[in-house]
């Protein structure tokens, strides 16, 4: 009997500290979800007052709509331009035996974290001063890229060396250029790393603020992370009706993109193959 | 088709691993030839350097009047299936089959009937849709084959085609593959490991031992003679018994017994040393005594099904020697058996070589 009232009072017990574990996630959450339909949100989550006024307001806003399209230009780029890189750089360091190989990717990995860092702000400003890269979207991109390539070609490694190397010797045999044993083997067989690699590298660039936020003057050409920190009343006050409208929108191409990739080809951040 | 011609092929690894050491080999024209030896004896190196996966470190490959030892693999005219057979997983077992003509730039339509036809000779046109994934081991292997033979290449390279199957499928798989080879009449070099399988598929083998070829010929030369000890311990299914032995005035002193020299053996001197080799299954058991016999304790019975090997414990340190006994006449292990060499299937073997007196009928296969 008294085992019988110790476990229910344990039971109950964890389930009210669940319960609190979860709310405290999901609140903010459900914030996010009902505040931009509320024609007054606060700080607080209450049942909206239903109202779209908030999205009319944003639209008005100049840069809040065009500052989304600038992210996807900045995500889309980076991710292209550090898919394609990390896929040769991968491949490369996976077949050829160099000397060092393994030092070099921790290397690497190690100093990537440094890049996109804030303590290297300045020299790279600086850098990005001289090579007229101020102001650019491109200079962004290639910061970013160079930030996010050691561990992308990191993970796409482990995809490449679980890629039997028999695949690649017997369309050599039958002739295949090296050019072509990418494109038709190598590509589509690593495709779900490809794919967790440019997820990753969109969500990572969609993400940052100080990068674009520095190097980025026009504020026609900023993306939505950075147009998201001038969302302020005349009177200095966080406006909340636009912050959360916005914030809504900021998020939403994320997610669509990790349900649409992890449907599609399912998330793996290690190599192996079904066979 | 072609024949393969090797000289001096050399192979030194970056490591300093000698996989092939100074090699001469002639395959010819149509052959169904199998390079066997133990795991490490050099024998996949020897055929990926034929396919151009590896780069010969001496020596010259010549397929047909081509010498193909500085080209690649791609324009050697070779078609070789691996052990795992390399199917491309994201292609359907059509576009499989018809990889070798999308890379020559046959257009569509031309190359996926090739792989249709081609599918359809191997029995494999209710899969063409199918991921290699959704195919089991001997299918997958007989798209391997097809996607090989959509290539049309004057030689097939088959690197251990058997291993990857289950024992059952693997002799199905035997029989089928003998036949495909006879059928398309292209020469066909393939690896293994396992001297069944050699024996059974090969018009020729090589036996092969660090690098070096220790006896090329036919299953039946390599079974019946083999011209050194380690191709008699490593050809068939039992190594053959090989005992110490000195030659006698008109006879050989083997474990105490006297025996006839035996009439393949080529010149011998009284008094020297020998080995005396004899198969197991080439020798009479007997449970009396018997001339010209070597007798023993019987120590092991083991059943092989229709027959059981016996293993008899010879008088001193000449060790032991192994027998195959049909059903029905098995002793008991404490027996004493006496055991009779069938008529010229016995042979000797000085430090190691076979002592072989010259052959009157066939030439034996080039013996090294």
């Amino acid at each position: 009997m008294n085992t019988t009232v110790s476990h229910l009072l344990g039971r109950i017990g964890r389930y009210v500290f669940l319960s609190a574990v979860l709310g405290f996630f999901a609140i903010p959450l459900l914030w996010l979800a009902t505040a931009p339909f509320d024609s007054t949100p606060k700080i607080t989550t209450s049942m909206p007052d239903f109202a779209l006024d908030n999205f009319r307001a944003l639209l008005d806003n100049p840069y809040a709509v065009e500052s989304l399209l600038n992210s996807v230009w900045l995500a889309g780029g980076t991710a292209i331009l550090v898919v394609v890189f990390a896929a040769l750089a991968a491949y490369a360091l996976s077949r050829v035996r160099i000397p060092g190989r393994d030092a070099l990717l921790y290397g690497l990995l190690l100093l990537s974290s440094i890049v996109t860092g804030t303590a290297t702000m300045v020299p790279l400003f600086e850098l990005a001063f001289r090579l007229n890269l101020i102001d650019s979207r491109l200079g962004v991109i290639l910061i970013m890229s160079g930030g996010l390539l050691p561990a992308a070609i990191f993970i796409l490694k482990d995809f490449m060396d679980s890629t039997p190397t028999s695949y690649e010797e017997s369309a050599r045999v039958f002739g295949a250029s090296p050019l072509q044993i990418v494109r038709h083997i190598v590509v589509p067989v690593v495709r779900p790393g490809l794919a967790t690699v440019a997820v990753w590298a969109v969500a990572n660039v969609w993400g940052n603020f100080l990068v674009p936020y520095l190097l980025l003057r026009s504020p026609d050409k900023a993306p939505a992370a950075v147009i998201m920190y001038t969302l302020y009343t005349e009177g200095g006050q966080a406006d909340l009706r636009l912050l959360s409208t916005f914030s809504l929108l900021y998020s939403l191409p994320v997610v669509l993109m990790f349900i649409f990739v992890s449907t599609r080809y399912g998330f793996r951040f290690h190599g192996g193959i079904k066979r | 088709m072609a024949a393969i011609t090797m000289s001096g092929l050399t192979k030194v690894y970056p490591n300093g691993v000698r996989a092939l050491n100074a090699l001469d080999l002639q395959i010819a024209d149509g052959e169904f030839f199998a390079l066997l030896g133990p795991s490490g004896c050099g024998k996949t190196t020897l055929l990926r350097t034929i396919a151009g996966l590896e780069v010969a470190s001496g020596g010259t490959v010549q397929i047909g009047d081509t010498d193909v030892t500085g080209l690649p693999p791609g324009r050697r005219d070779v078609a070789m299936v691996f052990q795992d057979y390399a199917l491309f997983p994201h292609m359907s077992v059509r576009d499989n089959i018809a990889y070798p003509l999308r890379i020559k730039k046959v257009d569509r339509r031309t190359r996926h009937g090739k792989a249709a036809e081609t599918a359809d000779g191997l029995g494999l046109a209710e899969l063409l849709e199918r991921r290699p994934a959704q195919l089991s081991g001997g299918q997958q292997q007989r798209v391997a084959l097809a996607r090989a033979m959509a290539y049309t290449p004057q030689v097939f390279l088959l690197d251990e085609p058997l291993s990857n199957l289950d024992a059952r499928l693997r002799l199905e798989a035997r029989t089928f593959l003998k036949r495909l080879q006879r059928d398309l009449g292209v020469t066909t070099v393939f690896v293994t490991h396992d001297q069944a399988e050699a024996l059974a598929l090969a018009d020729r083998i090589a036996v092969m031992q660090g690098g070096r070829i220790r006896q090329v010929g036919t299953p039946v030369e390599v079974f019946r003679r083999p011209a050194n000890t380690f191709v008699a311990g490593f050809i068939g299914s039992t190594p053959m018994n090989l005992i110490p032995a000195t030659v006698r005035d008109g006879g050989i002193d083997v474990a105490g017994a006297v025996l006839p020299i035996p009439e393949t053996a080529g010149e011998v001197t009284p008094g020297e040393s020998i080995t005396y080799g004899v198969r197991p299954e080439y020798l009479d058991y007997s449970p009396a005594e018997r001339a010209g016999a070597l007798s023993g304790e019987v120590v092991v019975v083991e059943n092989l099904g229709s027959s059981s090997l016996v293993s008899l414990d010879l008088p001193g340190d000449a060790g032991t020697v192994q027998v195959v006994v049909p059903e029905g006449d098995e002793p008991q292990p404490g027996d004493r058996g006496w055991v009779v060499p069938k008529a010229g299937r016995a042979l000797l073997y000085r430090d190691d070589e076979l002592v072989a007196a010259p052959i009157p009928a066939q030439p034996a296969g080039a013996n090294r």
